[in-house]
């Protein structure tokens, strides 16, 4: 790098808490490549250890930054290798991955920042470090919205209009307006399960998040989304976690229920 | 953890999929609602407010569809959300809500024009 290179922030650990990766000095972490296939190491900063990488100011300065962040191949190329850094760090000792594009024209601007917050920060990594997330993800089931809509003619709701009374027309229409409220009111119950599930799971749980539904061209997945959670939990507890839901999923048909993890703690690292 | 974990408890029940950090590739939506909008914010002095970004507007259509329905059962956190509730949030919001309104517009004449001749569409 020349003198135009800045440091890309990964995660910050305790004092010492990175020697993992040096120890594991033959091991392949001391290969492990970050933003831009730079060499990631640990730094000492502010009273903490930070992970970090050089990166050049002319693609990651404030001006190319904002361009670079709007380019979504590059974008999706930052984030992965931002994330493949925590998460092969999260599993070797305790730390708060920091937000994507923290970036520092020098070490000592590094070194201020977080000298500014030492006992915030340490007091978040008393709580979280160590810890790990797993998301769930609650579906609307697609079965029921089969099961309404595809109700036969001669069903329930189309026997109550008499043959010649109104017509085939009229008994459509009946039919169509309750298959519409029978989805709606399978939905509300989809609702009403999916908040039950995450308190029931919130109760497993150290600290428990809520993040916005994600859309269908997001999830990847056509089933409306009803839910979309993360919780902190002990790694020892991840088992019975796992268990729990594969539980809550038997007891709520009208779910699609998914789980995701063990992600570094990233919904928690950042204030209530 | 095992890869590809899928249970499926019982017929027609749901299913669970599970990731590992040592599975494939991760969702990349979930990973950029991790990166970009969780994770601890230390001010850099190289400052980028995310929220400036226009294509991180993209996680304004995050919201799913059935956002009118979900507001009713009182499931509404993100409208405590930065992202959700900015001035673009409310944009999407309403554009949605328009595009729902015509479309369910669309429908209800789609099924009156039904009635009279009794044609099935």
């Amino acid at each position: 790098m020349t003198g135009n290179s800045g440091l890309w922030a990964y995660a910050i650990t305790e004092p010492g808490g990175g020697d993992a990766l040096t120890k594991h000095g033959g091991g392949h972490l001391s290969r492990l490549t970050g933003v831009a296939g730079a060499t990631v190491r640990t730094v000492a900063a502010g009273g903490f250890t930070v992970l970090v990488s050089d990166v050049d100011l002319a693609e990651f300065g404030e001006v190319a930054l904002r361009r670079n962040l709007e380019n979504l191949t590059w974008l999706e190329e930052v984030a992965r290798a931002h994330h493949h850094v925590i998460d092969a760090a999260s599993g070797l000792f305790p730390l708060l991955p920091t937000r994507l594009a923290t970036v520092y024209s020098s070490h000592a601007a590094m070194a201020a920042a977080l000298a500014r917050r030492q006992e915030e920060l340490r007091a978040a990594l008393r709580r979280v470090g160590g810890r790990v997330e797993w998301g769930v993800k609650a579906y609307l089931a697609p079965q029921q919205d089969a099961r309404d809509t595809e109700q036969p003619a001669g069903g329930q709701v189309g026997g109550e209009t008499a043959p010649g009374e109104g017509g085939a027309g009229l008994a459509y229409l009946k039919r169509r307006r309750a298959q519409l409220n029978a989805g709606e009111r399978s939905a509300r119950a989809a609702l009403a399960g999916a908040r039950a599930v995450h308190e029931e799971l919130s109760g497993r749980a150290a600290q428990a998040r809520l993040h916005p539904p994600q859309s269908p061209q997001l999830s990847g997945n056509q089933m409306p989304m009803l839910l979309n959670t993360a919780y902190l939990l002990d790694a020892s507890a991840s088992d019975g976690f796992a268990s729990a839901v594969a539980a809550a999923a038997t007891a709520h048909p009208e779910l699609r229920l998914e789980l995701t993890g063990p992600w570094p703690p990233y919904s928690f690292a950042g204030e209530d | 953890m095992t890869t590809g974990n899928v249970i499926q408890p019982g017929a027609e029940a749901a299913q669970l999929y599970g990731t590992s950090r040592a599975g494939g590739p991760v969702n990349l939506g979930d990973i950029l609602e991790r990166v970009l909008d969780k994770g601890l914010v230390i001010a850099g002095d190289i400052q980028i407010n995310l929220l400036d970004i226009e294509l991180l507007t993209i996680k304004l259509r995050l919201i799913v569809a059935s956002l009118e329905t979900a507001r009713e059962v009182g499931i509404n956190w993100w409208e405590n959300d930065p992202w959700l509730s900015a001035d673009a949030g409310r944009r999407a919001d309403e554009r949605e809500l328009r595009a729902e309104n015509r479309k369910l517009r669309g429908r209800i004449s789609e099924l009156e024009s039904g009635e009279p001749n009794g044609s099935r569409r």
